[in-house]
């Protein structure tokens, strides 16, 4: 890991999100251990809990708006707020403000929260100009990018860049990397037999890559995927990215063990 | 159009399991985005005519009522005429009295998606005119009793076998017999039939593209020159347009086509690109007798103002639908009326109202495509997301779906209670999956459990118990 030690750490808070929390802390240990040894200090806000998307994509805006506020507190005084997935940090960087139009005072927090908050991917490589990691992993990777990180963020070179640095890690790519892979929150139980045709396809060109690994920045596509590869019986193991980079690469894949 | 659009899910079904429209499916998932990114790569500014795009078509609507005036004054000092259509009602009687004021027997049609909207085609035939499709995907599926399955490429759920099969049957009686496979011969032959349906037609029914308030022109681009052959050899031209289809200037028309179709199709222009600029003129060698353009409001004037005014700048370029996940597994038909994908999942529910429409703005997973690549910067989730709002707020959110979340939320906003529920959720899913490393069925999960496994949490507890437990410090799990 390369970064800048001269200058005072930053102190940076992890927004764990509730998938990690509850399905996969590694990958919270994995961002963790990234960022400190960029130099940073974090710290988990105890009082976090879940960014508000499955209300406000249900239309919900008056519960998004009271979950958004437990937010804001919770994550006041910060220097950063670092979440491992793009969805969420679309959701506090992109959406937060629009919910308090007609609160100026809570908007003005929102902004201040909206301009703190980072996906683990670019706060690594854009914010603390970290160009390689230390960390191993045999194999051929596909990186699926997740909408949200792609389209609101812009997170695409940044996890290519850092996985560039991985001794004996390949990467090869998808046909379509940038297309969803049908997990959509909700959507994916709301109208499974969609989403089931999406990831069906997504499965196809991650098998057609001929990667034995696949790797993503947000859990919820990673489920959705690690789930359909798996009930197609296809072998190919899938990792959040930070777990890779943190050199965490031989835990158990996402629905395996061991 | 009578739409289906209630029965969102059993369209989806069928849709799925019909193997010809996912056939044509794969091969539109490629071509067309494939096709637009090429052309917008080719073109360094494209990104800056997005904008100017969008800043027209926004200059446009908030000064509508005065453009349209404009395009109004221009047009009757030419020598046409215009008229008002408040409702999809009044749009169809305005048309069906102009065909009856020249004894209209026939009229040729060029692609018009209001024509759609308004249920034209059933209509005229009720009042014993014949509407004949001459654009070729529109003819197709005006043969086969179909309504378009997208916007630009009407027919594009269906394979070159089944217009085959369809041309074969209805050809025969033309002295067509032969089944033919090749898509030029097919091309042919729908070129030949349709030469004497242009020499027959009393009437020429076009849409528009553009309506250009400074020259009173209406604007239309095609592949294939059938709307020059409707407007050029019948008397009577009648134009079809909604309201939000006003643009200042030609100026501004040169932008909106230079983004129109590349987006669309991926060429720097459409082939024919045609103005008609009121009836024929002394002296013209040719051109219709009569300009009637007909200018539909049908709830579009009362998102003016609002945030959903957006909605409005759309060129109907399709690239939103060609862009689709949703649109690529699903096709158009099954969203159940007009307007297809993600801007169907927008407008949809203002024009016949989000009791009957609202699955489409809810099938989304707003992976934000369909935004990424509009020429016009509609915000397209964000719209899906205020019908959303609007279900939630009048109680048409599906009643599960709203204790479900409900009960979520209220957890949510407890972060000690939230706490203690997600450690015995983990402890639990961690604890019988803890073999397999992932469940094939779950109760209260069959929407995911039917087609995926479900994967187990990793042991050890959750991030925060695990954190908590280590004083708040990292550790190696």
């Amino acid at each position: 890991m390369v970064a800048d030690v001269s200058s005072p750490p930053r102190r940076v808070a992890l927004f764990v999100t509730c998938l990690v929390d509850l399905f996969r802390p590694s990958v919270g240990f994995a961002a963790v251990k990234l960022l400190e040894e960029a130099g940073c200090t974090v710290e988990v806000p105890p009082l976090q809990v879940c960014c508000g998307q499955p209300a406000y994509n249900s239309g919900d805006r008056a519960s998004t708006r009271a979950i958004a506020a437990q937010v804001i507190d919770a994550f006041e005084g910060y220097e950063h707020v670092v979440a491992p997935s793009g969805s969420c940090a679309g959701m506090l960087s992109h959406h937060y403000p629009g919910l308090f139009d007609d609160d100026p005072a809570m908007k003005a927090r929102a902004e201040d929260l909206a301009h703190r908050t980072h996906e683990l991917m670019a706060f690594l490589v854009d914010v603390l100009g970290v160009t390689r990691v230390s960390a191993r992993y045999e194999g051929a990777v596909t990186y699926h990018d997740s909408c949200s990180g792609l389209r609101e963020l812009g997170v695409k070179q940044q996890p290519r860049k850092l996985l560039g640095s991985v001794t004996g890690l390949r990467l090869s790519e998808m046909a379509t990397p940038e297309v969803c892979c049908g997990f959509g929150g909700t959507f994916c139980v709301k109208y499974p037999e969609i989403s089931n045709a999406m990831v069906g396809e997504k499965t196809a060109d991650i098998a057609a890559s001929g990667a034995d690994t696949l790797l993503a920045g947000d859990l919820g596509c990673l489920m959705n995927m690690a789930g359909k590869l798996q009930r197609e019986g296809r072998a190919v193991k899938v990792r959040h990215v930070a777990e890779v980079l943190a050199d965490m690469g031989d835990s158990a894949p996402i629905g395996e063990t061991g | 159009m009578q739409s289906t659009a209630r029965d969102f899910k059993h369209n989806v079904e069928a849709a799925l399991a019909d193997p010809n429209l996912q056939d044509s499916l794969s091969k539109l998932k490629v071509g067309f985005s494939e096709r637009r990114r090429q052309a917008a790569e080719r073109l360094p500014e494209f990104e800056a005519l997005r904008d100017r795009a969008r800043d027209i078509k926004d200059h446009a609507l908030a000064h509508l009522d005065f453009y349209l005036e404009e395009f109004e004054r221009k047009v009757l000092a030419l020598g046409g005429h215009v008229h008002w259509a408040p409702t999809a009602e009044d749009a169809r009687r305005i048309i069906a009295e102009l065909c009856r004021s020249v004894g209209a027997r026939t009229i040729a049609k060029s692609k018009s998606m209001v024509s759609e909207e308004i249920g034209l085609n059933d209509h005229l035939e009720s009042l014993g005119i014949a509407p004949v499709e001459t654009d070729l995907g529109e003819y197709i599926i005006q043969l086969r009793h179909e309504p378009p399955s997208h916007i630009i490429a009407p027919a594009v759920h269906l394979t070159k076998d089944q217009v085959a099969d369809t041309f074969l049957e209805h050809h025969r009686a033309l002295g067509f017999t032969k089944r033919l496979t090749e898509r030029n011969d097919l091309v042919a032959e729908a070129r030949h039939v349709l030469r004497q349906k242009f020499l027959d037609a009393d009437v020429g029914l076009t849409g528009a593209n553009f309506l250009v308030a400074e020259t009173g022109s209406s604007m239309l681009v095609t592949n294939e020159g059938n709307a020059d052959l409707s407007n050029t050899l019948p008397r009577m031209h009648i134009v079809l347009a909604s309201i939000e289809k006003v643009i200042p200037t030609l100026e501004d028309a040169a932008v909106l086509l230079r983004v129109l179709a590349r987006s669309a199709t991926g060429q720097e222009s459409s082939t024919y690109t045609t103005l008609n600029t009121g009836p024929k003129r002394d002296g013209d060698l040719d051109g219709p007798a009569q300009y009637h353009v007909v200018i539909l409001d049908n709830g579009r004037s009362s998102v003016l103002g609002t945030r959903m005014q957006d909605m409005l700048r759309c060129i109907r370029c399709g690239a939103c639908m060609n862009h689709c996940p949703v649109y690529g597994a699903i096709g158009g038909h099954a969203y159940g009326w007009v307007y297809p994908g993600p801007i169907g999942a927008v407008l949809t529910p203002q024009l016949i109202g989000v009791e009957e429409a609202g699955n489409l703005p809810n099938a989304s997973t707003f992976c934000g495509r369909c935004e990424s690549v509009c020429p016009v910067r509609i915000p397209l989730p964000g719209l899906m997301r205020h019908w959303r709002e609007r279900e939630f707020e009048r109680h048409l959110t599906p009643r599960a779906v709203r204790q479900g979340l409900a009960l979520w939320s209220f957890v949510a906003r407890r972060p000690k209670l939230y706490r203690r529920l997600t450690a015995l959720a983990n402890r639990l899913l961690a604890t019988f999956g803890r073999a397999d490393g992932r469940y094939r069925s779950l109760p209260l999960a069959s929407g995911w459990t039917r087609f995926r496994d479900f994967p187990a949490p990793e042991p050890g507890g959750t991030f925060h118990a695990r954190w908590a437990r280590h004083g708040g410090s990292r550790v190696r799990p």
